[in-house]
């Protein structure tokens, strides 16, 4: 979805969002109170530069607004894949990026993410995944890599790749299976104006991604290994 | 000399702590295997990569894992990083004196793509909330893979990074590089770039890792003691001092170094007069030429975060 739309429709009481090389940061109200909206657009390649500006204007709310909320807009193809950017240390930068909303969660200000358009990789876990908690638009994406890339990677055939993410969940890019997988928290198709106050309101700092996806089916492991580990007993059967 | 580069990941994290005071969590004989490479016919493994467990570092009680390059180069899937998690989250209820990561990684294990994904945020996380408990994460890289990928970012979470000159810290690796933009672009083949660009020395230079140590589980382990009692003098927790003093440092290389193309120009910026003999340098020689040419080594290193 193009931003501009996107913020008409969360923010009816209006925003001063601004767009600058796929940046966007403003402000808008939302239920009569401000809160601070930080992104990305056009699927930005994040590379130094923009992680390093999302980064400046969490810690700007961070500085000056205690306590005010952040919503983060994910739309991302992911780190930009340049020599010039790894000699650079792009790792540190987005580090710095998520490290910030780290801060910011422990200060008080309630983080939520949005993934508006499409989501990859890296430029995912360090902004959406940041959050206190991540929601989705339906006609979003999510993924890992292209499956051609992955392909060459992984060295399975492309065409057994595509036909798993028909409708595999470890595979296909739908925000659905990240639902499943409790990478997200729920899917906003309705008014979007009512559900972001609504998910401010329910926002807390705990990591809860791996409980969901038990309790949701979608990664039936993951929280029971952690419990075994934690607990210093045997994973518990399914 | 014990190679760490050639050692795997159960003889690292044994070298590393103190004689026979290694106890493995979640040992392989649990059989605990990823659930999802089945259907890509693809081995699984009994520990699923990584090894986890508590031991003694110079006497001080510590949790450590090392990942196993040798599986699938140590890619994080759905148990994989769910045993990092538990090891954390363990860390914090034992309140532990410190948690030692040996990250040799791709990243995320793409044949579990999704779940592989969320499993490095929830790492991450992770990490950040053991900082948060006062209890210090220290990062080792010397293997042959590297770390990369959404592991990359883990690694610069920590406390305090130590690297050999033969690790490799970075985001995508060259090979990926190549593939979206071409040879001209990043030649994976050019090891020797390929190390300026990612190698140790260079993270040591701009600042992405605090020690640099010789090929050798012993030099790790003396520098992962090194690093816990540093660390345990200082603040350990994230703090907006921290991301205030970070941010600066990052503007000041992307304002510095941002015109560069090529590493050995960014180390005679700094003030290394001979950067080509830089690549030859033993790590004891290359930490004192940088503490003599470079103006931010001069100083006593703060260097903990």
């Amino acid at each position: 979805m193009e931003w501009h739309k996107l913020a008409a429709q969360l923010f009816p009481a209006g925003h001063t969002i601004t767009e600058q090389d796929h940046f966007l940061s403003g402000s808008a109200q939302v239920a009569g109170k401000t809160v601070a909206v930080i992104g990305t657009t056009n699927h930005a390649p994040i590379g130094v530069e923009i992680a390093l500006a999302q980064a400046q204007a969490v810690l700007h709310v961070v500085h000056n607004y205690p306590q005010r909320p952040i919503l983060i807009l994910v739309d991302t193809q992911g780190q930009r894949l340049r020599h010039r950017d790894e000699m650079l240390g792009i790792n540190s930068y987005m580090a710095h990026l998520g490290k910030c909303i780290e801060l910011a969660r422990r200060s008080r200000h309630k983080v939520i993410g949005l993934v508006y358009d499409q989501a990859l990789s890296g430029g995912f876990i360090t902004s959406g995944m940041m959050a206190d908690a991540c929601y989705a638009l339906p006609q979003s994406t999510i993924r890992v890599m292209g499956l051609a890339a992955m392909a060459r990677i992984t060295k399975v055939p492309e065409d057994r790749l595509t036909e798993l993410a028909k409708d595999n969940p470890v595979f296909a890019p739908g925000p659905d299976n990240y639902l499943r997988m409790g990478g997200i928290e729920a899917i906003w198709d309705g008014d979007l104006a009512t559900q972001l106050p609504e998910a401010l309101a329910e926002a807390n700092t705990v990591d809860r991604r791996a409980e969901l996806g038990l309790a949701r089916g979608g990664r039936k492991l993951a929280q029971r290994v952690v419990e075994a580990v934690v607990s210093g007993t045997h994973v518990r059967a399914a | 000399m014990s190679s760490y580069l050639e050692a795997n990941a159960r003889e690292r994290i044994h070298g590393l702590l103190d004689d026979r005071s290694f106890e493995e969590f979640l040992p392989p004989s649990e059989r605990i295997v990823s659930p999802h490479l089945a259907q890509l016919d693809a081995p699984v493994a009994f520990d699923d990569g990584v090894v986890i467990g508590q031991g003694l570092l110079h006497g001080e009680r510590v949790f450590a894992a090392a990942q196993e390059g040798g599986f699938m180069g140590g890619a994080v899937g759905e148990v994989h990083g769910a045993k990092l998690v538990g090891l954390l989250q363990r860390a914090i209820a034992e309140n532990v004196s410190a948690v030692i990561l040996l990250l040799e990684t791709g990243g995320v294990r793409l044949h579990e793509a999704n779940a592989g994904l969320i499993a490095v945020s929830e790492v991450m996380r992770a990490v950040l909330e053991t900082r948060a408990a006062e209890i210090p994460v220290i990062v080792l890289i010397g293997g042959s893979n590297g770390c990369f990928g959404g592991m990359g970012i883990v690694a610069r979470c920590a406390n305090f990074i130590v690297m050999s000159e033969e690790g490799r810290l970075a985001m995508s690796g060259p090979e990926v590089i190549e593939t979206a933009n071409g040879v001209e672009e990043f030649d994976s083949r050019d090891r020797a770039l390929v190390w300026r660009t990612s190698g140790g020395k260079h993270r040591y230079l701009l600042g992405d890792c605090q020690a640099i140590v010789a090929d050798d589980i012993a030099a790790f382990r003396q520098a992962a003691a090194d690093a816990m009692h540093a660390c345990l003098q200082q603040e350990v927790a994230l703090t907006l001092a921290e991301m205030d003093a970070e941010h600066t440092m990052l503007a000041a290389r992307l304002q510095d170094f941002g015109a560069q193309s090529e590493p050995m120009e960014i180390w005679r910026c700094m003030g290394i007069d001979n950067p080509q003999a830089v690549p030859m340098l033993e790590a004891t020689e290359f930490v004192e030429l940088a503490r003599h040419s470079v103006p931010h080594f001069a100083a006593p290193q703060p260097g903990v975060r």
